[in-house]
């Protein structure tokens, strides 16, 4: 790799689809070695940012270098030193699944012996046992998903691409995902850019987070830095009807750094949440509007979200499989 | 589900990393692959083999009495050409590119480091050979029934080998429609290109006794001159250089449109923008 120190840079890249704007002007900058979680709902532009960077898909506008190479002009050599599991496991039904990691190393220049190397090794990591000699037509979801990312790693890529790694999983293999994730990043070393509509799963694995919304990164940091920016603590107040109308009473609250309301939710930010949420309490049970519910935590990935785009990512998701 | 709790070995010497295999090696590794999933997908090889074994026999019972009046004239051997295209003709993978489109395997593909062109060309190799094979159960009933290659196993040799780029020449269309549309029920269709190809032409007689409409429209059909150099192996004495050549043109001339047409269909599938 080019010594740049990144594993990653892209510099307003663009993708459009006719007059829709998929990614409309990403920057990112990701050295190696980093978990990075690349957030937002569904056709936010997470997945069309992935295929741009994995070749799949040439950027409309901008421009990306991965491993150090241009993703437009030199792809091959992109190719060589990334490993991607999209979205959907992209297998063949037809082939056992020792058959398809072996082609997959022939596909990447691997010799006899490296092959045999290398599917032992991945064998063991992916726990498939006897499955990994029957056909691949039999193997349920989550054999898919591990196979799948075993032929992604097949060649010792630098950087690995996960795109929704854990989407339809259940929440055992979810976390043995997790696990492998982190131990290709500590033990191995590897840049891993991982996509994802789960607010937990890139709390729990980036170093950092980008939140990406219409096509645009809204926010960057560390989940911690991310979520210290909508203050240390919360308090969510549900009413009946528009919380908009409370908002003012909750702001002259003393401890209350700020308020937002979104439809019948109020989010208050605060200091000091355990000292802060009985004069809230009292000041909403002083207002027109009656309480229906009163929480108190820690902010989240998605509070970030909601400041920034107004709307929480599943209820995003919902409206987007709605449309 | 079991889950990693245990440390993975890794490998204690150097990195193992990925390099260019080179284009022949992409070529047999995905030629390798087609090929074994034929023994996996064997009804697809089963119906073609079956359908020219019988009209073979059906053929030969039927028509055999007709044309006896044409002197010299051996209806088995003659026949025997048309049992073999019968045989090969749409005989392809193109079907199982079309579910590795439809199920992302084709992406997968296009994530290595392979040549795009490999992808294509691998698959028409396995074809090849997939029709070489197809050709022998036929070849062997014509033996039993007493056609006689006159050119010996040289002979044979180049019977199957026109038969298989006939059917390459064929398969093109099949994968030009597989990667233009990703569509099986397209691909399917290509059947209908079947039809005129094998029976607007001197398939079931010679040319000579085909009605003028049929005739015509037989001088114009590429099938008519292969079927004139397959014919030329097993009834005439001696290499029919003309009838051979003709054969190779025809075959040639419509691999070539159905070539250009498969691989620009490809470069519009891998066609990144």
């Amino acid at each position: 790799m080019p010594s740049t120190g990144e594993a990653i840079r892209t510099e307003s890249l663009v993708r459009e689809f006719g007059d829709v704007r998929a990614v409309d002007g990403v920057d990112l900058q990701i050295p190696v070695g980093e978990i990075y979680g690349f957030l937002g709902p569904n056709g936010a532009g997470k997945s069309t940012t992935v295929h741009m960077l994995c070749t799949l898909l040439a950027p409309s506008g901008g421009r990306a270098l991965v491993a150090g190479y241009d993703v437009a002009d030199q792809p091959g050599q992109v190719r060589l030193r990334i490993g991607v599991a999209l979205q959907e496991a992209a297998l063949d039904p037809k082939q056992t699944g020792t058959e398809l990691l072996e082609l997959q190393g022939r596909l990447y220049g691997l010799s006899r012996r490296e092959i045999g190397q290398r599917v032992a090794e991945l064998a063991e990591l992916i726990d498939l046992g006897d499955f990994l000699n029957r056909l691949i037509g039999t193997y349920s979801g989550g054999m898919k998903r591990r196979l799948d990312l075993a032929a992604a790693l097949i060649h010792n890529p630098e950087i690995v691409f996960l795109d929704e790694p854990t989407t339809g999983l259940d929440p055992v293999s979810r976390v043995q995902v997790w696990s492998e994730v982190r131990r290709l990043n500590q033990q191995l070393g590897m840049t891993i850019f991982l996509t994802t509509q789960y607010l937990e799963e890139a709390d729990e694995l980036a170093h950092r987070v980008g939140i990406i919304d219409n096509g645009r990164i809204v926010a960057e940091g560390t989940p911690t830095e991310l979520k210290r920016s909508v203050g240390s603590d919360l308090i969510i107040a549900r009413v009946e009807g528009d919380a908009e109308r409370v908002s003012s009473v909750v702001k002259s609250v003393p401890g209350v750094l700020s308020v937002e309301s979104h439809g019948n939710e109020l989010v208050i930010a605060t200091g000091n949440g355990s000292a802060a949420i009985s004069p809230v309490a009292v000041a909403l049970a002083g207002s027109e509007v009656a309480v229906r519910e009163l929480t108190l935590r820690t902010p989240t990935l998605d509070d970030v979200f909601l400041e920034l785009t107004g709307s929480h990512i599943e209820r995003a998701d919902a409206e987007e499989e709605r449309l | 589900m079991t889950t990693i709790d245990h440390p993975v070995p890794f490998p204690a010497g150097p990195v193992i990393r990925a390099r260019p295999a080179g284009w022949l090696r992409d070529l047999a590794s995905i030629a390798g692959r087609a090929l074994r999933a034929v023994p996996r997908d064997i009804s697809v090889v089963i119906p073609p083999v079956f359908i020219a074994l019988f009209f073979f026999i059906v053929n030969i019972g039927t028509l055999k009495n007709v044309t006896s009046s044409i002197p010299g004239f051996n209806y088995t051997s003659f026949e025997m050409a048309t049992a073999i295209l019968l045989g090969v003709t749409g005989v392809s993978r193109a079907p199982a590119l079309v579910l590795d489109v439809q199920s992302k395997y084709f992406d997968r593909l296009l994530l290595t480091p392979v040549r795009r062109t490999a992808i294509l060309l691998g698959h028409m190799a396995a074809d090849v050979a997939v029709a070489a094979v197809l050709t022998v159960p036929i070849l062997v009933l014509g033996f039993i029934l007493g056609v006689r290659f006159h050119d010996g196993p040289l002979g044979v040799a180049v019977f199957i080998l026109l038969a298989s780029l006939w059917s390459l020449a064929f398969a093109g269309f099949a994968y030009a429609i597989a990667l233009k549309t990703g569509n099986p029920a397209a691909v399917n269709s290509t059947f209908l290109l079947f039809f005129p190809f094998l029976f607007l032409t001197s398939s079931y007689v010679p040319r000579s006794q085909l009605s003028g409409w049929l005739n015509t429209v037989a001088g114009f059909n590429p099938v008519t001159y292969l079927l004139g150099g397959l014919r030329s192996l097993v009834t005439g004495t001696g290499w029919q250089w003309t009838q051979l050549g003709e054969a190779l043109l025809a075959v040639a001339i419509v691999g070539l449109i159905s070539m250009t047409m498969c691989f620009a269909a490809l470069r519009g599938r891998v066609k990144r923008g």
